[in-house]
């Protein structure tokens, strides 16, 4: 199952840039809710997104409970070279994923 | 018969509900119940220092009625040339009433090419939003929005 959504051309001109939107599957439960029997839920979240083009840091995210269930981030990166981007989310409970694709720049 | 079942069930609800309510009383008190404007200004202070932060060249893009608080679109932009010289370094958004006062931090650079960021974010209730752009000259630039939010998100029960 793939838990992770990523939009990204998969052509461009060099110096383009290109808007990159990625969705990530996750409960993003905030750990200031309670059950009906007065147990708070406890937190979990994704706490961290990386975006790397060709092994170089452009985007970082650091989230908080804020950050609504099923996070969707977008932005921007200029299509330098052809290539792969990664993507990595990191959060609590040792949740870990990671999703590529690969660009071609013209 | 129906209707009677139904004005049943939901007086069930409310009075579990209520008890629910007393039960997590002692909790509550415990910790602060939510974000307030002094909490606010000490995490921008966390992410600013001592600089001064100015308004201007921020844009942030919240609707200003909201319905349903667990999931609010929000886009940041920031005028900016996204050069090597001269570029957004960091974009962190703050509210005024959620439980905490962070949103998110997000961290670019020239390559970025953009400064803009869009996300969903939650709202506890109506309130505050405020987006803080660091630049490359270390100068802070900032957008406040008002936003009135009618379903609230964060610290609902869980049914």
């Amino acid at each position: 199952m793939t838990s992770a959504l990523i939009n990204v051309p998969k052509k461009a001109k060099r110096g383009d840039i290109i808007e990159i939107k990625t969705l990530m599957s996750h409960i993003m439960e905030t750990g200031y809710r309670h059950t009906a029997t007065g147990e708070m839920v406890p937190r979990d979240i994704i706490t961290s997104f990386t975006f790397r083009y060709n092994g170089i840091e452009i985007f970082r995210a650091d989230l908080f409970p804020a950050i609504a269930a099923n996070p969707f981030i977008s932005f921007f990166t200029v299509a330098t070279e052809s290539g792969k981007f990664e993507f990595e989310w990191i959060g609590d409970r040792g949740f870990a994923e990671t999703a590529s694709a690969s660009i071609s720049v013209e | 018969m129906r209707k009677q079942q139904k004005s049943t069930r939901r007086q069930f609800l409310g009075l579990a509900g209520g008890a629910a309510v007393l039960g997590t009383v002692p909790i509550v008190t415990l910790r602060p119940a939510e974000a307030t404007p002094a909490t606010l200004t000490a995490a921008i202070r966390a992410v600013a220092g001592e600089a001064a932060v100015r308004t201007g060249k921020v844009k942030l893009d919240v609707p200003p009625l909201v319905e349903n608080g667990n999931t609010v679109p929000m886009t940041v932009s920031v005028s900016s040339p996204m050069t090597a010289d001269d570029h957004v370094k960091s974009i962190h958004v703050f509210n005024e009433k959620n439980p905490q006062p962070n949103v998110g931090n997000f961290h670019l650079g020239p390559h970025a090419g953009r400064a803009q960021i869009s996300t969903r974010i939650r709202l506890a209730d109506s309130q505050r939003i405020v987006a803080i752009a660091r630049l490359s000259d270390d100068s802070f630039w900032s957008a406040t929005v008002d936003v009135v939010v009618t379903l609230a998100a964060c610290t609902e029960e869980v049914i």
